[in-house]
């Protein structure tokens, strides 16, 4: 059967077609394809490589930027937690200066207020010895009226001088 | 469910119309030819080569292409087969009387010569463009083309991957490249690449040709003993002509005990027995696989012929359990046709591989071995230290010492 006897054109020409099938795809195709693949493999191992790299690099960073605003969050409350600090501090001092004011003004306005009472007490008391005197002058006036009982008071007086000229007025009137 | 049902329909469908087909094809062949059908005849025709191309509803009609014969005694000869269609006789110019032999002639099918007493002998040469050789060339022609092409586009845009059609082409180079030439030729790969892929892509294209059924396609090419002979006797010839020193020392003079080797050569002769044997089981698998998927198909086409002489309802079931069964074994034989490429080119990688190997390898395995001993031993001495036992061993370790003293 011609199916298992190699016909010889047929090898021939399977000879001479693969040759130069073989030739020209030694010469033009499988250098430039093999080459290019291996390449593009390179490319894309490296590719791969250099993205997880950039995924650690990206992961790293964003645990810094994490920390950074932890950082940064926790510096802000002390900051408002100083600033509150500070904003009461100065609120107490300014309290307390403005209480201590207050008090000087009070006390300068009870001071004057006192010298005022103990002014208008001495006037008042002027007057009322003023007034007193009056009264009494014109009740000596009244009493005095009665020319014996005049020369009686001029005798008290007189005995009365008399005590305080000897020195020892208070024991004699405690022996009288 | 809807489209079993549809498909069933189209079935039924096909078979009713088939009926008649059948029967008139059935009593159209008994008017004409009026003998039996001879379905051994016609697979041969079908598988075998021939001068002209069959063109697909004309049994008379052939695509010609060019006879080139050298004849007995004389000079070349190139015409057309359309000249010898149909059993014609075809004198040349010089007087030489060429025709294709009969079915009773020892030449059957070919051409011959036929002397003037009306003899018919062999002509010399004969390398005639035949179908097998012409779809030969159009499968050369395709895979160049496609690898060129590929080439040209990684020329331009040497990192992008090309899509679509050029992409398949691609994924093809890439898995042959990757998983079989690279992974078993280590740092030879190059060397024997374009070798290699050139063989996967020729055998891949040639089979998926010949399963094409009309024009560019339909020669059983692979399934034809000269090519795949051709291609085992390349591999055969690369693997032995970069064979190394240590793959011609592992023939001549392999590592066995002497008396396998000398007087008597046993092991030499059945190492060069192997040198010819990987060959030809080359030959076998991708011929007997492809001609054998071809021959299935024939075999079911020819199913409906031989039923429909018998019963036309018989034929027309058979056309359509036959064309099913005939797609399903075509689609099969897809897959058949890349697994055997890819098998021939694997195992014409393993079979150069074998030939490069180098002799150190054994040497660096003795290696391997004393490392490992060494390391079990301080293992275990390690394991001593840490148990103790060392200090009982170490008395016994010092006794010996004085006795070879005295």
């Amino acid at each position: 059967m011609e199916l298992f006897k190699p016909d010889f054109g047929l090898v021939f020409w399977m000879f001479v077609g693969f040759a130069v099938l073989f030739f020209i795809l030694w010469k033009f195709a499988w250098p430039v394809i093999l080459k290019t693949v291996d390449k593009r493999a390179d490319l894309i191992d490296k590719g791969v490589e250099y993205a997880q790299n950039a995924k650690i690099h990206l992961d790293n960073a964003q645990k810094e930027s994490e920390k950074m605003l932890n950082q940064t969050r926790a510096q802000q409350a002390d900051m408002l937690r100083d600033a509150d600090r500070m904003k009461t501090q100065i609120i107490e001092e300014a309290r307390t200066a403005a209480q201590q004011e207050a008090q000087k003004v009070m006390d300068a306005a009870r001071v004057s207020i006192a010298q005022q009472q103990k002014q208008a007490e001495k006037q008042f008391r002027d007057q009322v010895s003023d007034f007193a005197l009056n009264i009494a002058a014109k009740v000596v006036k009244n009493q005095m009226a009665d020319p014996k009982a005049q020369s009686e008071l001029v005798n008290t007086y007189l005995d009365e001088i008399e005590n305080n000229n000897d020195g020892k007025p208070q024991a004699d009137a405690a022996k009288k | 469910m809807r489209k079993i049902i549809s498909i069933l329909f189209a079935a039924l469908a096909a078979m009713v119309l088939a009926v008649p087909a059948m029967a008139d094809a059935a009593t159209d062949a008994t008017h004409k030819e009026e003998k039996a059908l001879d379905p051994k005849e016609i697979i041969f025709e079908h598988l075998g080569d021939g001068y002209g191309w069959e063109v697909p509803f004309n049994h008379h009609k052939r695509i010609p292409l060019p006879v080139i014969v050298k004849a007995k005694g004389d000079g070349w000869h190139c015409f057309l087969s359309s000249r010898l269609d149909n059993g014609q006789e075809y004198t040349t110019a010089d007087g030489v009387t060429f025709r294709i032999a009969g079915h009773d002639s020892p030449y059957k099918g070919k051409v011959v010569q036929v002397l003037s007493d009306g003899q018919e002998v062999k002509p010399t040469f004969d390398i005639s463009i035949t179908k097998n050789v012409a779809a030969m060339f159009i499968s050369f022609i395709v895979v160049a083309w496609l690898l060129i092409w590929l080439a040209r586009f990684h020329k331009r845009n040497p990192l992008k991957a090309p899509r679509k059609g050029l992409g398949f082409v691609e994924v093809l180079v890439v898995f042959i490249w990757d998983s079989v030439v690279k992974s078993t030729l280590k740092d030879k790969a190059m060397k024997f690449a374009p070798y290699l892929m050139t063989v996967f892509f020729f055998i891949f294209f040639m089979n998926l040709l010949g399963l094409v059924v009309v024009f560019p396609g339909g020669a059983n090419l692979t399934g034809n003993i000269a090519v795949t002979l051709t291609l085992a006797v390349l591999t055969f010839l690369v693997t032995n002509i970069f064979g190394n020193k240590h793959y011609w020392k592992e023939i001549f003079w392999p590592d066995v005990p002497l008396w396998l080797k000398f007087p008597l050569p046993i092991m030499p002769m059945i190492e060069i027995f192997g040198m010819f044997t990987k060959p030809a089981a080359l030959t076998v698998r991708l011929f007997a696989n492809m001609m054998g998927g071809h021959m299935i198909v024939l075999v079911l086409t020819l199913l409906i012929f031989i039923f429909s002489a018998v019963n036309p309802i018989a034929g027309g079931a058979t056309t359509v359990v036959s064309v099913l069964f005939s797609v399903f074994m075509l689609l099969i034989d897809v897959l058949v046709s890349f697994i055997q490429a890819y098998v021939f080119t694997m195992l014409s990688t393993i079979f150069i591989s074998l030939a490069q190997e180098k002799e150190h390898e054994k040497e660096s395995k003795e290696q391997h071995d004393a490392d490992e001993r060494r390391e079990r031993e301080e293992r275990l001495e390690d394991h001593m230290v840490n148990t103790g036992l060392d200090s009982a061993i170490e008395p016994v370790k010092a006794a010996p010492a004085p006795a070879a003293a005295k």
